[in-house]
């Protein structure tokens, strides 16, 4: 029991499970899927300076969906360390060649480890990685109004033009990101 | 007093209808509901490997079935539930109509520039805003970096956005 659990599902059972999500919360209390929003009312929760954008009711209107991205995280915990895959993520050979000639050693959790790891921030590279990418998706997610959630699916799923558009921008960027600026800052 | 008005509210209707200040309208449900919901996001994404950088860069470089085998079966099914509850009407668990509102095109420039910008950060990070906070679950502590630095983003963008082309 516990090996079937803890092994990686195929993408036709998790695919349309992930589908489900934006009709499954519209179900519950009219609420639009979107994890990024999370972000932004953290922001004006924290530090909003004042900004228009960070100017509303964000207990109002962002409580629920704070609850959601704390079940996210405890989600991770229950999938990723109770019912932990102890095998690398099988990926395409071509792709352990070409991460490997990127300098990548570890492959044996969901994220390499030589580079997600605490350490890291002692390096340029890191911070590059981290903080950078970081800052990437915050900004991007904040300009585009969405990320892969929000736009991605539920967006799609509402059949949004606009989200068909930054769907196509997710993934230009990512191609771009993937041969571009990924060899950049592993180089650093 | 007090514990007259107190024990009134308390034995009042779902609908609060036995007291004329309390707003219309069912009552929503209690926020666990969406703890609960967001716990199973997370171990479906957690278990599809979505969150996992080396899925991501399989992807970007084209070189696996898996992550577009994903895209492929969640978009269809996405729109075909949603179109569903659009057409047929259909109304929350509580009973309250289901709006969806439009995103608004404006020039449509925010949705190509901000979208690819997102897309150069999730080939870094291997995760975007979901899989940030299932990775922190699963115990990659230092995504509260990333995480973190995605405020910082949130903020710059609030703080830019009069002077933005949208």
């Amino acid at each position: 029991m516990y090996d079937a659990l803890s092994q990686p599902w195929p993408w036709y059972i998790a695919g349309p499970l992930i589908g489900c999500f934006p009709a499954l919360l519209l179900l519950l209390g009219n609420k639009a899927f979107g994890v990024s929003s999370n972000l932004r009312h953290a922001c004006a929760a924290v530090f909003p300076s004042g900004l228009a954008h960070f100017r509303y009711d964000w207990r109002r209107e962002g409580a629920w969906n704070l609850a959601f991205a704390l079940g996210i995280c405890l989600g991770g915990v229950i999938a990723g360390v109770w019912f932990r895959n102890p095998a690398p993520v099988a990926i395409a050979t071509r792709t352990t060649a070409d991460l490997a000639a990127l300098g990548i050693r570890d492959f044996s959790g969901l994220v390499p480890g030589d580079l997600f790891r605490w350490g890291s921030l002692l390096s340029l590279r890191g911070w590059a990685l981290l903080g950078g990418g970081g800052f990437l998706v915050g900004f991007g997610t904040a300009y585009a109004g969405g990320c892969t959630s929000g736009h991605g699916l539920a967006g799609v799923a509402d059949l949004q033009g606009p989200s068909v558009l930054a769907l196509l921008g997710f993934f230009a960027g990512g191609v771009a990101g993937t041969f571009l600026l990924l060899p950049f800052v592993l180089g650093l | 007093m007090a514990t007259a008005d107190s024990a009134r509210q308390w034995t009042s209707s779902p609908l609060g209808a036995a007291s004329p200040s309390a707003p219309r309208g069912p009552r929503p449900l209690g926020l666990w509901v969406y703890v609960f919901a967001g716990i199973l996001f997370g171990v479906v994404l957690t278990k599809a490997e979505v969150i996992s950088w080396f899925r991501i860069q399989e992807m970007f470089r084209f070189q696996g079935f898996h992550m577009f085998g994903i895209f492929a079966t969640a978009l269809p099914t996405g729109i075909v539930t949603v179109q569903a509850i659009k057409r047929r009407g259909i109304r929350t668990v509580r009973d309250e109509a289901i709006v969806l509102s439009p995103k608004q095109w404006g020039r449509g420039i925010r949705y190509l520039v901000g979208g690819t910008i997102f897309g150069l950060g999730w080939a870094l990070t291997g995760a975007c805003p979901g899989p940030l906070f299932a990775l922190l679950g699963t115990g990659v502590g230092v995504m509260s970096v990333a995480i973190g630095s995605a405020l910082l983003g949130i903020w710059t963008y609030g703080w830019l956005r009069p002077r933005l082309p949208h």
